[in-house]
């Protein structure tokens, strides 16, 4: 029985602007499990951006608890790396600077050990002393997961990283993380609005509603990697969710 | 930009070089032509550089303006930073100190000259002061404005990496600031070059700004005056491309749009 | 809430009074000898008098070298030959401090109003030419194609291409010049004319040591140099001239 990793219990948020009082997120409970890769689906501004900060405890809940390892979130902790789109990595650092940004606790030779392995896994080698404006997208964002990694987190949230790239590039990225994935085996809660990509992806789906997001569902992708995406399999789960969100499959 | 042909390497030099010679053509003829007995032609201005090269009086003028807006400079620039990073990094401060900077960034430093007298009396340290004055707020504005315009993403990204207020300021807020830093010193740098030459014809007697106004007042030497006013053109020019130089370091390299 | 700036100006004004009445014979005035300072001055109809004297001159200083700059800077920035042509030109004059030229000006104008409108305009002019120039080449390309493409006379790409891409930054440019100007008058006003509140300051001090009227002119100074700035911002942010701040 796989343990849980990290528990969203009766979390509720409401923004308030000028007397207004906005709710974005209503009841959600969820438990995800240690190692898992789990995808959160929805339609834009159904607040699952938000959701995704409440865990990276960048935000406190108005009511309910998130706890990872039975301990409530207070605030923003090395062991849970946020990933954003190509844009959040440090422009003034070298590659090798960006990696090494999260070591400064270590020796100067288990940095240096660290940002070389994962240059090597990212598949930067070559590149150490380049700066983020002479990279291309791609490598970007390969450079932001790098640096995530190189902390050693239990859990990585991702944001839409992808969403900037070109469709292309967003196809070899998603296989670059997933084997990642593969070897590190950190529980990754992975926001996107393309729903093949969590399909493709993940162990399971949370599927959001409209504001205030709830969530409507959650689906179990048992299909092994690699997964073909001509399968009878894939293509009726990825219609579930369609069908979930409410939207037709023909244009 | 435009729909001709791009243009020829040799035009880069062809077309100041042509300009040049007709602003000098234009001068010469009109100082002849209108038979002036007062202004300088561009050959009288060359022979009045080399004279005052000569007498070692260009040397010492100019060092003793460069050493003012040294001394001034970097007092604005060591007293104006830490206050601009304070004031970017808690608006609440900003917000209560700003009205009070708004009304005393206006008042030109020449503004200040009685007050700056009353102080410290006629000399070096009047002109200094007036040069820190003019300096001043440039900088602790560019440095408010660059921390304010540090991406939340930045920040957010430093704190998740477990990075203590202090480690944050230093490791993330500066160097993402620094470009709009650099240009705020750029430009307060030319600011400091601007007032020293008014404050020297004004409060001191020496340096490039005391050379134009004393060579008009000791017997008319236009030549002189128009030497002067180029060789502070020169040297200003020097000092904002050596500015636009550092601004070509490749750790802040980033933040600049560079025209071709 | 916005009671804390007041509250920091007026401690500010508090800790001036006490240092001045704890050193009786000192020449600084404090601040309610200011305000009496004002007082006179606008009893006797000088401070109107003075401060319409200097904006007439940043007026039309400011004037004339928007109209002559902007256009100017407009073509330089459009024809890159032009640009390579006049750039040193610029470069060389530009760090020259308008105080510089009071000599020259003198000798062409004379001492007056001519002089101080010739020297506002020669430090207006070239930041205003060097906005047009940056505010031309930052335009970004694909707005001049598409003028092109859909084969717009050069009269109509200057009224909708380059005209409203521009504006922005020139808005911009104008303000931060208007600035520059102001401060310049003072100064210009110190050296080469008879009224105005630079002329104040140097007058006041020199014919009796009166600080007061001399501290007086400053604060004159920086609360019109404020006002002329926030007027111009809420230009900035009429409605038709915004789209170039959406970054805000």
């Amino acid at each position: 029985m796989l343990e849980t990793k990290l528990s969203v219990e009766h979390v509720n948020m409401v923004f308030t602007r000028d007397a207004k009082s906005m709710p974005v997120l209503e009841e959600i409970d969820l438990d995800v499990r240690t190692g898992e890769f789990l995808c959160i689906v929805g339609p834009s501004g159904c607040g699952k951006s938000t959701l995704l900060n409440l865990m990276g405890g960048f935000l406190p809940p108005t009511s309910g608890s998130i706890r990872i390892d039975g301990e409530i979130v207070r605030g923003p902790d090395p062991r849970r790396i946020f990933v954003f789109q190509e844009r959040g990595v440090f422009p003034w650092l070298t590659v090798e600077g960006n990696i090494g940004f999260g070591l400064f606790k270590l020796s100067r030779a288990e940095r240096d050990r660290r940002i070389a392995h994962y240059i090597q896994m990212v598949g930067l080698k070559g590149f150490e002393q380049t700066y983020p404006n002479e990279l291309s997208g791609g490598m970007k964002q390969r450079l932001e997961v790098a640096r995530a990694l190189a902390v050693d987190p239990d859990v990585l949230f991702l944001d839409e990283p992808f969403g900037a790239l070109d469709s292309i590039t967003r196809l070899t990225m998603r296989s670059e993380l997933l084997r990642i994935w593969e070897t590190e085996r950190n529980t990754i809660i992975f926001v996107t609005h393309d729903i093949d990509e969590a399909v493709q992806l993940a162990d399971r789906v949370a599927v959001m509603s409209n504001r205030p997001g709830r969530i409507q569902q959650i689906v179990d992708i048992d299909i092994p990697h690699p997964r073909d995406i001509n399968s009878p399999r894939y293509l009726e789960l990825r219609a579930g969710i369609y069908k979930q969100i409410g939207l037709a499959h023909q244009i | 930009m435009n729909s001709l042909a791009q243009p020829h390497k040799w035009e880069r030099f062809f077309w100041p070089v042509l300009t040049a010679g007709v602003f000098l053509a234009v001068w010469q003829f009109s100082v002849v032509w209108s038979h002036t007995k007062v202004f300088p032609s561009p050959h009288d201005v060359e022979k009045g550089l080399i004279s005052l090269a000569r007498k070692n009086v260009l040397w010492f003028d100019i060092v003793d303006s460069l050493r003012r807006v040294a001394i001034g400079y970097s007092a604005a620039a060591i007293l104006g930073i830490p206050l601009g990073l304070i004031l970017g990094w808690y608006p609440a401060a900003n917000q209560v100190v700003n009205p009070a900077m708004q009304i005393l960034r206006p008042i030109s430093p020449i503004a200040w000259i009685p007050l700056s007298i009353i102080f410290f009396g006629v000399g070096d340290n009047a002109a200094i002061f007036l040069i820190f004055l003019g300096s001043f707020f440039p900088i602790v504005v560019a440095c408010i404005d660059g921390v304010s315009n540090v991406p939340s993403m930045f920040r957010r990204a430093g704190r998740n990496f477990g990075l203590s207020p202090a480690q944050l300021l230093l490791k993330v807020v500066f160097p993402a600031a620094l470009p709009r830093i650099i240009i705020g010193l750029r430009i307060s740098l030319g600011i400091a070059w601007l007032v020293v030459v008014a404050a020297e014809m004004i409060a001191v007697d020496s340096g490039l700004g005391y050379l134009v106004i004393d060579s008009r007042n000791s017997g008319k030497h236009y030549d002189l005056v128009v030497a002067a006013m180029l060789m502070i053109g020169v040297i200003g020019l020097i000092l904002d491309l050596g500015f636009r130089w550092l601004e070509r370091i490749r750790s802040v390299r980033w933040g600049f749009r560079h025209e071709s | 809430m916005r009671l804390r700036p007041l509250a920091f100006l007026g401690a500010l004004l508090l800790l001036w009074q006490i240092a001045v009445s704890r050193h009786p014979g000192h020449l600084l005035p404090g601040p309610l000898e200011v305000l009496r300072g004002i007082f006179e001055l606008a009893q006797h109809g000088l401070l109107l008098k003075y401060i319409v004297a200097s904006l007439f001159r940043v007026t039309w200083g400011f004037a004339l070298a928007a109209v002559l700059a902007i256009p100017l800077g407009l073509l330089i920035g459009w024809y890159s030959r032009a640009e390579m042509a006049f750039n040193p030109l610029i470069q060389i004059l530009r760090p020259i401090s308008p105080l510089a030229w009071i000599p020259i000006a003198i000798l062409w104008f004379g001492v007056g109003d001519l002089a101080a409108i010739f020297l506002i305009f020669l430090c207006c002019f070239f930041p205003l030419l060097l906005t047009a120039i940056q505010a031309v080449r930052s335009i970004p390309e694909v707005y001049v194609n598409a003028g092109r493409n859909f084969g717009l006379s050069p009269t109509a790409m200057v009224a909708h291409v380059l005209y409203p891409a521009v504006i922005p930054q020139l808005i911009i440019g104008l303000r931060i010049t208007l600035g520059v100007a102001w401060l310049v008058v003072v100064a210009a006003e110190m050296i080469a004319v008879s009224s105005g509140l630079g002329f104040l300051i140097v007058d006041a001090r020199n014919a009796g040591n009166r600080y007061d009227l001399v501290v007086a002119g400053m604060v004159m100074i920086g609360i019109i140099g404020w006002l002329l700035d926030i007027g111009m911002r809420s230009l900035e942010r009429v409605k038709s001239f915004r789209w170039g701040y959406s970054e805000d």
